[in-house]
């Protein structure tokens, strides 16, 4: 699954990303932000008025808001929290 | 050991840097500008213990040091010593939120790794506690081999303590094994540092969760955003008039006490209807710009800010913008110089240039009292709906035109000029503080400051030159002075190429000197039309008279079409040419703004003469 689709407040991992899909310069800012592979996150809050856009997601004690096109490139699997 | 001389304070963004700089050295802050870049380099000093001053600089936050947007560029050459004319700062101060120790360390690894003499400020304390967090910091202090002094910069606390580690900081080595170290290899030894220096940390029950389910629900969030900035316009606009009545008071009273003091003359009219009235119309903005940034400030120190561009992201995108965009272009609609300054924030520089040259659509302030003339003069004051008036509404009409023209715009630009991948929105959200007065109050001085000073020179001087032109050379024998000035003839070859839009001379003529300010036309039309009147008030109010006697509505809704456009002034395409380092920009906003002002202008006349109107 990718983490578009990852229901809110479910805490994942994240797998894989595909960093070649992301301009390099937002690959490096997700990363410095620590949305990277191995991270526990959760979606927190997606989009306005039903719009799936943005998505807020929560890294350790961060909240980190992406566009769902950053989150579709990037694989995650659901964890027990 | 001699005390250090220069000291610089690093960190993450949100580790409470800017709180720990107000709180180490209160208000006496210089900002300027980092040689030939457009970041500002605030700068303030200390007294160390022996007595000695330190210069402490605040550093734009970074997340690393591959920097990823012009503020973390500075960052990095900073720190490194490679910017020229900036000497790298004896004492690097490395700025961690408590609260967020594990990921504010994978930064502070490569800070340490330079061999530099550091202090760490493990900052806000207090709010970690409040999340249940406790930290060891001699744990910390050993597993990163530099000193950590606990802070909470805004109840100024661990301040001493940390004045005294950065007066003692020691020289240390570089390992050159740590700089080669990747940033996958830092966050697992992060995670292990953090591990072992919390002590204890309970089930969070953190208050940022909860206003968060607030002010980020799908539908609960957007309204409360507008609901708010309903608020902060009600405040800008009915909450400024007093003080800007008192201040236009206080330069009517220099007016009248330089007429009565200096002799008739030249001098004198330079002074009265050159420097004063030039420069007191702008002066007279000051309250709304203050109160402006008052909410501007609060929204951004409480964390508020990152909220709204997270809600406003998805409208920004529709025309490849971000939420970033969005704080820039609220500040425009106060001014467009501090909202193009704001713009800094911005990584993309694609987003970047589009917000920028967009900026001047939003209807700032300074078009307020064009709009007021000639909606009083022309538009009927009755109501459409109870308690709503035509007026009201006309002029509600005109900040609507500006900023669906602004996003039009944005959305053709992004398609074609500032072409390129669509433009991302990737931010922290930061937690939510309650903003500190005194922060507030340096915040605002800064503002304010900055906006007088700019008053002070480039529209002093602008003004200065535009009353030459219209004085000089001096009228003959019962020739009008207007018609005899360089200004005058300007106008004359003015009216030839806006006479098919339906502007008249008169009108020319005023859109000469308004070009140092768009306000400036009201005064030089009440000038043209020999308005003897001194008090801007009462000049509006008889100008108003003359106007509807003298202008057709079509000619006035023209005029108002022209001003939601016309890029009329001076220091906009100043710090404009500054932000984009060079003329190139600058000059395609006059040259898209000008020429949108024509279309507009001109279909608004021909349809209304159409119209019959």
């Amino acid at each position: 699954m990718t983490l578009d689709l990852l229901p809110i407040g479910k805490p994942a991992r994240i797998v894989a990303v595909d960093w070649a899909s992301l301009a390099e310069e937002e690959a490096l800012r997700l990363q410095a932000l620590g949305v990277d592979e191995g991270a526990k996150v959760s979606v927190a809050y997606r989009g306005i008025f039903s719009g799936r856009d943005p998505i807020a997601l929560t890294v350790g004690r961060m909240t980190v808001a992406l566009r769902r096109a950053h989150a579709r490139a990037m694989l995650v699997e659901p964890i027990t929290a | 050991m001699t005390a250090p001389r220069s000291a610089a304070l690093v960190g993450n963004p949100n580790a409470g840097k800017s709180a720990l700089f107000n709180a180490l050295t209160g208000a006496r802050q210089k900002i300027a500008n980092y040689p030939g870049v457009t970041v500002e380099r605030k700068a303030g000093r200390l007294v160390l213990p022996g007595g000695a001053m330190l210069e402490l600089t605040d550093l734009p936050g970074s997340y690393g040091l591959n920097a990823t947007s012009p503020d973390e560029e500075v960052t990095r050459r900073v720190i490194l010593g490679e910017l020229p004319g900036e000497p790298a700062p004896e004492v690097l101060v490395l700025v961690l939120d408590a609260a967020n120790l594990e990921q504010h360390l994978v930064f502070a690894q490569e800070v340490i790794a330079l061999g530099r003499p550091t202090v760490v400020a493990l900052n806000m304390v207090d709010l970690a506690e409040r999340d249940g967090l406790v930290i060891d910091p001699l744990a910390l202090e050993q597993a990163l081999g530099v000193p950590v002094v606990p802070t909470v910069a805004v109840r100024r606390r661990g301040l001493v303590e940390l004045i005294a580690a950065i007066a003692s900081a020691s020289e240390r080595t570089s390992d050159p094994h740590l700089a080669h170290v990747t940033l996958t290899e830092r966050r697992v030894t992060a995670h292990a540092i953090a591990e072992a220096a919390i002590v204890s940390e309970t089930a969070r029950h953190r208050l940022h969760a909860k206003l968060d389910q607030l002010f980020l629900h799908p539908w609960l969030g957007p309204l409360i955003l507008f609901g708010l900035l309903f608020v902060v316009f009600q405040a800008v606009f009915a909450g400024a008039t007093p003080f800007a009545d008192a201040l236009e008071g206080g330069i009517g009273a220099l007016t009248d006490l330089a007429r009565s003091q200096i002799p008739p003359g030249l001098a004198r009219d330079l002074l009265t209807e050159g420097i004063l009235s030039g420069v007191g119309s702008v002066v007279v903005f000051l309250p709304q710009i203050v109160i402006l940034f008052f909410f501007i400030l609060v929204m951004e120190a409480s964390g508020y800010m990152a909220r709204a561009a997270f809600l406003m992201d998805r409208l920004m995108a529709s025309v490849g913008l971000s939420g970033r965009s969005f704080i820039p272009l609220l500040s425009s609609f106060a001014c467009a110089i501090p909202g193009i300054m704001a713009t800094r924030s911005i990584s993309d520089p694609r987003d970047r240039l589009t917000t920028i040259l967009i900026a001047p659509l939003m209807t700032c302030s300074a078009r307020l009292p064009v709009y007021a003339v000639i909606i009083a003069a022309f538009i009927p004051n009755r109501a459409v709906l109870p308690g709503i008036g035509l007026q009201g509404l006309v002029l509600l009409g005109l900040y609507v035109f500006g900023i669906v023209a602004a996003m039009l715009v944005a959305l053709v630009l992004r398609r074609s000029i500032t072409k390129g991948a669509a433009s991302g929105f990737i931010m922290e959200l930061p937690k939510y503080q309650m903003p500190r007065l005194g922060d507030l109050l340096i915040g605002l001085w800064q503002r304010a400051w900055i906006f007088l000073r700019r008053a002070g020179t480039i529209i002093f001087m602008v003004t200065v030159v535009l009353w030459l032109l219209l004085n000089f050379p001096r009228a003959g024998e019962g020739e009008n002075q207007i018609d005899a000035s360089i200004a005058g003839k300007i106008a004359n070859g003015l009216a030839v190429v806006v006479e098919p839009i339906g502007f008249n001379r008169d009108i020319a003529l005023s859109l000469i000197p308004a070009m140092a300010a768009r306000e400036v036309a009201v005064s030089s039309l009440a000038t043209s039309y020999a308005v003897g009147a001194d008090d801007e008030d009462l000049q509006a109010k008889a100008l108003g008279e003359r106007l509807s006697a003298d202008w057709s509505l079509p000619t006035a809704l023209a005029f108002l079409a022209w001003f939601v456009f016309a890029p009329q002034c001076m220091s906009t395409i100043a710090v404009t040419r500054r932000e984009t380092n060079g003329w190139k920009w600058p000059g395609f906003m006059l040259a898209y703004l000008f020429g949108l002002a024509y279309l507009f202008a001109g279909l608004t006349y021909w349809t209304a003469v159409w119209l019959g109107l």
